[in-house]
C-alpha cells in the first residue's frame, strides 16, 4: 500500500474523467477540418472550452488551449515580453514563481526585474509598487505558491500593473480547485492553469487571456486558437482538462473544508516534532504543508519516506536527479540548510484520512535515522 | 538484508544489482553525483558521472526493479578527492585518486550515510573477494586476475569491509556482460570508464596546469646539471619519458626519464632508464585490513592498479612499513600506495613516502 502525498507535483486521473476520455479517444477528426468529422471533432472541442471557462468564469474566447502550464506560463511571459517590446520591455515576476514563468522571465536576461517577498512568502504591495513603473509590459504574481501554499494578493497587484499600464498575469496552477478562482473578479488579463493538478490528463492546461489583449504567440503554424496557439488542439485532452476543472469546483466549500481538516491533522502532528518549523501558513491553501526539519537532509527524509510508502517532495526542482535548495524557501529568507531540509505534503481529490495517518506514523523513525545520517 | 549499491552507470554495478535482488536481498541503487560541473553525455571510455552515466544508472535500477536516487557528493568529492589530487602533485607526489574516493567518499560518507538510513551493507561493481576467518573480514583478489581491483580498496579497514559486497568476486568481465546482455540491461554494451574520472578528456597535464598554472623551472641531469626547462614540475611523475622536450640529447644517447620532482625547488631530475629501479620503498600511514602487523614478514607488493604483485621483504615499525623489493622495479613514484598480500589476501596498505 502507498500513500500519496504529492499531489502538487500531479494528481492520479479522476475516473469520471477517465471515463469521459476514453469514451471519445477513438473519435476521429481534426478540429479545423470542415468535414463532418471535423465539425464533429470541433463541437466537442468548444463544449469543453465552454466548459472551462464556466469553471474559471471567463469567456469561452478567452480560453487558449496549451500542452500544459508551463506553456502557458511561457506563453504570458515571453508573448507579453515580445508583444509590448517597444517602449516597454520589462517584466516584472515574484521571487517564489515556478520554473516556467521564473526561467522563461530569466530568458529575457536584465529586461526581467524580480519583486522579492515577505519572509511570510506572501508577496509585498510596497515591495511590487516599487518595481512597476511605465516601462513593464507584465507583472507575473501566482495565485498560490505551489511549494508553500501561500496565497497571494492578486487582485491587489493587478490593480498596481493597472495604474502603470502593465498587464497583470497570475500562474493558478496550484490554486484551481483549492481556493476560489474567478478569472472575471481577479482583475488578470492572463491567467494559467494546468490540468493534471486537479486530476485531468498530463499535456493539456490553458492560458486565459482578457479578450481585446493583443499577446503575441510564441510558435507558428496553423493558426489555431486565435493565432496565439498553433497546432492541431488534442480534443481529447481538452475534454479532460474541461471535465476536471469542473469536478475541482463543484463543490468548493466541502473540498476546501475536507482537505483543509487533512492539512490542520497533518499540520498539528508535525509541530509536536522536535526540530519541525511550519512553512506553510493558516490562511495558505488547504492542499499544502511545507516543513523544515532541522539537521536533516529533505533527500534522506525522502528516501526513508519512500521507504515507507509515503510518497511526498521537496518541492523544488531537481537537477539531475539532485534536488537543489527551495530557491522559494531561500527567497523567504531561509538559510541554504534550511531550503535543503524542508518537505512538501500536498493532497487532492483522492486524499483520505489514511494518508495523513500513514504519514504521521512514518515521520519519528524517519526523522530519527535522517538526523543519524547527518551527523 | 537491507542493501545499498552505488551504481555508476556501468554495467558492472548494474549487473551487481540484479545479483543481489535476486538473493533476496532488499536491494536500493544510489547513483553518486560526484562532478560539480557534470557533461551532459558520456565520451566513449574516458571519464564518468556524466548526466548519462546517470540516466544509465537510472534505467539499470529500472530494469533490477529497485527503487533509485541521485547523492549528490560533489562538495565533498571535491575537497577530499579532487583538491587532494591536485595538492599532491603539487607537492611533487604522485596520487591515486581512485583509492582515496574508496578511503573518503565511497567507504566513508556514502556507507555512513547508508548505515545510518537503515543500510546493512554497500555493495559496488568492484571485482574483488571477501571471505570470513573467525570474526575477521578477509579481503582477496577477484577470479578475473585481469580486472582485479583489491589494489584500490587496499585501504580498507574492518569496519568498512564489514558491511560491504562485492558481488562480482567471482565472475570473469567477459560473463558479467553476457549476463548484463541476458538480462536485458542496455548498459552490457557500455565502455568501461578508464583513467581518472575528473578528467574526462584524458589530459591529466592540462587538468593540473589549469589548477596550478604555470611555474616555470628547470630540468636537471642527476648531476644537477641544467638540461632544460619546464612549465611546471607538476606536469611530470616519476618514470615518465614523453613529454620532456629536452632539445639537446643525452650525452650516450639514450633515453631520459624523470628519476625525482622535487615541489620545493620546481626541480624535475631526469636520467636514464637505471635510475628509476627502485629496490627499497619507505611508506607511511599504513592501514590495516585485518590485525595490524609489526615487525618482519615476506609478502607480495602492489603499487599501481594492474600492477605486477612483487616479491618483497616488508617491515613494520614506528607507523612506518619499509619494503625491500626482491627485485629492483622501474618507476615507482612517491604518493602512490603500496598494497601487500599474503598470496591473493590483502595485508594492507601504506603511501609511498621515498625510494631508493
Amino acid at each position: 500500500m502507498r500513500f500519496y502525498l504529492d499531489h502538487a507535483a500531479g494528481s492520479p486521473l479522476r475516473p469520471a474523467v477517465a471515463d469521459r476520455v476514453s469514451a471519445i479517444a477513438l473519435e476521429p477528426g481534426n478540429p479545423s477540418s470542415l468535414h463532418s468529422a471535423g465539425r464533429a471533432a470541433r463541437a466537442r472541442l468548444e463544449d469543453a472550452r465552454e466548459r472551462l471557462a464556466a469553471a474559471l468564469d471567463a469567456h469561452p474566447t478567452e480560453i487558449v488551449f496549451t500542452s500544459g502550464g508551463t506553456e502557458a506560463d511561457n506563453l504570458a511571459v515571453l508573448g507579453a515580453a515580445r508583444a509590448r517590446e517597444s517602449g516597454r520591455p520589462r517584466v516584472a515576476v515574484s521571487a517564489i514563481e515556478h520554473p516556467a514563468v521564473a526561467q522563461a522571465a530569466a530568458s529575457l536576461g536584465d529586461r526581467a526585474v524580480r519583486v522579492p517577498v515577505a519572509p511570510s512568502g506572501v508577496a509585498e504591495l510596497a515591495a511590487w509598487a516599487a518595481a512597476l513603473d511605465a516601462t513593464c509590459a507584465l507583472a507575473s504574481l501566482m495565485w498560490v505558491n505551489n511549494e508553500t501554499g501561500a496565497v497571494q494578493p492578486v487582485s491587489a497587484v493587478a490593480d498596481l500593473a493597472h495604474a502603470v499600464g502593465a498587464w497583470a498575469h497570475s500562474d493558478a496552477v496550484a490554486a484551481l480547485g483549492h481556493v476560489p478562482v474567478s478569472f472575471a473578479s481577479s482583475g488578470l488579463d492572463l491567467l494559467s492553469v494546468s490540468a493534471h493538478k486537479v486530476g485531468g490528463p498530463v499535456g493539456i492546461g490553458a492560458l486565459v487571456v482578457r479578450r481585446g489583449l493583443e499577446l503575441a504567440p510564441l510558435g507558428f503554424g496553423g493558426g489555431q486558437e486565435r493565432l496565439l496557439r498553433s497546432g492541431t488542439v488534442p480534443v481529447t485532452l481538452a475534454v479532460g482538462l474541461a471535465c476536471a476543472a469542473e469536478a475541482a469546483v463543484a463543490e468548493p466549500a466541502a473540498e476546501v473544508s475536507r482537505l483543509g481538516g487533512l492539512r490542520d491533522r497533518i499540520s498539528a502532528g508535525l509541530a509536536g516534532l522536535p526540530g519541525v518549523t511550519l512553512n506553510s501558513r493558516p490562511d495558505g491553501s488547504p492542499a499544502i504543508v511545507n516543513a523544515t526539519f532541522e539537521g536533516c537532509r529533505a533527500d534522506d527524509l525522502l528516501l526513508l519516506l519512500d521507504a515507507a510508502g509515503v510518497d511526498c517532495s521537496t518541492g523544488s526542482a531537481c537537477t539531475a536527479g539532485v534536488h537543489q535548495p527551495s530557491e522559494v524557501l531561500l527567497a523567504m529568507g531561509r538559510t541554504r540548510a534550511q531550503a535543503s531540509g524542508s518537505l512538501r505534503f500536498s493532497l487532492g481529490w483522492s486524499s483520505t484520512d489514511a494518508d495523513a495517518d500513514a504519514l504521521l506514523a512514518a515521520l519519528p523513525d524517519a526523522l530519527a535515522r535522517a538526523h543519524a545520517a547527518n551527523a | 538484508m537491507r542493501v545499498l549499491v552505488a551504481m555508476s552507470g556501468g554495467v558492472d554495478s548494474a549487473v551487481a544489482a540484479a545479483r543481489l535482488v535476486d538473493d533476496g536481498h532488499e536491494v536500493t541503487g544510489v547513483h553518486l553525483a560526484l562532478n560539480r560541473n557534470p557533461e551532459a553525455y558520456r565520451s566513449g571510455a574516458r571519464g564518468c558521472c556524466s548526466l548519462e552515466d546517470s540516466n544509465d544508472a537510472r534505467r539499470a535500477a529500472d530494469i533490477v526493479g529497485i527503487p533509485f536516487y541521485v547523492w549528490d557528493l560533489s562538495e565533498r568529492f571535491a575537497t577530499d578527492v579532487v583538491d587532494d589530487f591536485v595538492a599532491e602533485y603539487a607537492a611533487g607526489r604522485t596520487p591515486n585518486p581512485c583509492l582515496r574516493c574508496n578511503e573518503k567518499i565511497k567507504f566513508a560518507a556514502v556507507l555512513e550515510r547508508g548505515l545510518a538510513l537503515g543500510f546493512e551493507a554497500l555493495a559496488t561493481g568492484h571485482y574483488a573477494h571477501l571471505t570470513r576467518s573467525g570474526e575477521l573480514v578477509q579481503l582477496r583478489r577477484a577470479a578475473d586476475a585481469a580486472k582485479d581491483q583489491s589494489y584500490v580498496l587496499g585501504v580498507l579497514a574492518q569496519e568498512q569491509l564489514r558491511h560491504s559486497l562485492f558481488p562480482l568476486y567471482g565472475t570473469p568481465k567477459a560473463q558479467v556482460r553476457a549476463e548484463a546482455a541476458a538480462r536485458g540491461l542496455p548498459v552490457a554494451h557500455k565502455p568501461d570508464s578508464h583513467d581518472i574520472c575528473f578528467i574526462s578528456d584524458g589530459d591529466t597535464a592540462g587538468f593540473l596546469t589549469r589548477a596550478l598554472g604555470e611555474r616555470p623551472g628547470e630540468i636537471v641531469d642527476a648531476d644537477g646539471v641544467a638540461v632544460g626547462t619546464h612549465a611546471g614540475s607538476h606536469q611530470f611523475t616519476v618514470g615518465q619519458r614523453r613529454g620532456l622536450r629536452l632539445g639537446v640529447p643525452a650525452p650516450d644517447g639514450r633515453p631520459r626519464y624523470v628519476l625525482a620532482i622535487s615541489a620545493a625547488d620546481n626541480t624535475v631530475t631526469v636520467g636514464a632508464r637505471e635510475g628509476l629501479a627502485v629496490s627499497t620503498m619507505r611508506c607511511i600511514r599504513p592501514t590495516w585490513t585485518g590485525e595490524a602487523r609489526a615487525g618482519e614478514w615476506r609478502g607480495l607488493v602492489q603499487v599501481r592498479a594492474h600492477g605486477e604483485p612483487m616479491p618483497a621483504r616488508l617491515t613494520a615499525s614506528g607507523g612506518e612499513v619499509v619494503i625491500e623489493l626482491d627485485a629492483p622495479a622501474s618507476g615507482i613514484a612517491p604518493g602512490q600506495a603500496a598494497v601487500y598480500y599474503d598470496d591473493d589476501l590483502v595485508v594492507g596498505a601504506s603511501t609511498i613516502a621515498a625510494t631508493s
